[in-house]
């Protein structure tokens, strides 16, 4: 336990440009990389890779640039991103499964479902998001590794 | 069944993740929106899609998926097939639409999510 202790927490920050299909799910790759050498349980794994891909992906279709914060404690898995861009008029209809403001361009390589902030609410034990227009997006979400 | 066994059956070509055919395949899903694949699909499923860049990949990693079937003949990125390799996710490409290649594949015994 001692060694637990000592372990945790530790974070890591990532950079996300909006726009860049290029590389896009490259942070929650890396993520999900180090959850893994971390030996997480699957289950865990699996929930923050499929939130932090929504995340990672929303930050790229839709503002200019954020910040990916991943905290991880021995005992749960938090992760904050922030971004600069458009942020979101009503927090509440964005939440509605379907509902999306995407492009044609985005909406054509698979994005853009109005899904991606229901599903990371479903995967997630807690999520918070808000958001100031013409500023930018807060979203935090938490696994907990035993639940 | 396993994904080498539909790659017989169906002449499927195989792209990428050849050492990964022996796995068992626990039904399909069929949908080129990420987040509705991410959303449904479960693991051990062949996903059936036209989206052919990197970001498959990682949702069949996620999702643990026992391949990608790209239909209509669609040629994967080479990106793809790259994090195809790193991710050893199958990639097979079948030159039957979606329509026709989920009928053969429900009528070889691929079930779907719902189980009827």
């Amino acid at each position: 336990m001692e060694q637990t202790e000592e372990r945790y927490p530790f974070h890591n920050t990532f950079r996300i440009e909006g726009g860049n299909f290029t590389h896009a799910g490259s942070v929650s790759s890396q993520v999900k990389r180090i959850l893994k050498e971390e030996r997480f349980p699957n289950s865990v794994i699996r929930r923050v890779s499929i939130a932090t891909f929504e995340a990672e992906m929303n930050v790229i279709c839709y503002a200019h640039w954020g910040i990916l914060t991943l905290l991880v404690f021995s005992d749960f898995i938090k992760v904050a991103i922030d971004d600069e861009g458009p942020g979101i008029h009503d927090v509440d209809q964005a939440m509605t499964e379907g509902f999306s403001t995407a492009s044609d361009k985005i909406r054509e390589l698979g994005f853009g479902a109005g899904m991606g902030l229901s599903n990371i609410k479903k995967v997630t034990d807690e999520m918070v998001l808000t958001s100031v227009v013409n500023q930018g997006t807060h979203l935090e979400f938490m696994v907990k590794v035993f639940s | 069944m396993k994904v080498e066994d539909l790659v017989k059956f169906f002449g499927l070509e195989v792209k990428a993740g050849d050492g990964q055919l022996h796995q068992e395949v626990t039904g399909g899903y069929v949908g080129d929106l990420l987040s509705d694949v991410i959303a449904h699909s479960l693991r051990g499923n062949v996903w059936v899609t036209i989206q052919t860049h990197p970001n498959i990949v990682a949702v069949a990693s996620m999702k643990e998926l026992a391949a990608i079937i790209l239909a209509g003949g669609r040629e994967p990125d080479p990106e793809t097939l790259k994090k195809a390799e790193e991710e050893g996710i199958p990639v097979l490409i079948s030159l039957l639409p979606a329509f026709e290649l989920v009928g053969r594949l429900y009528q070889a015994g691929v079930a779907g999510i719902v189980s009827c």
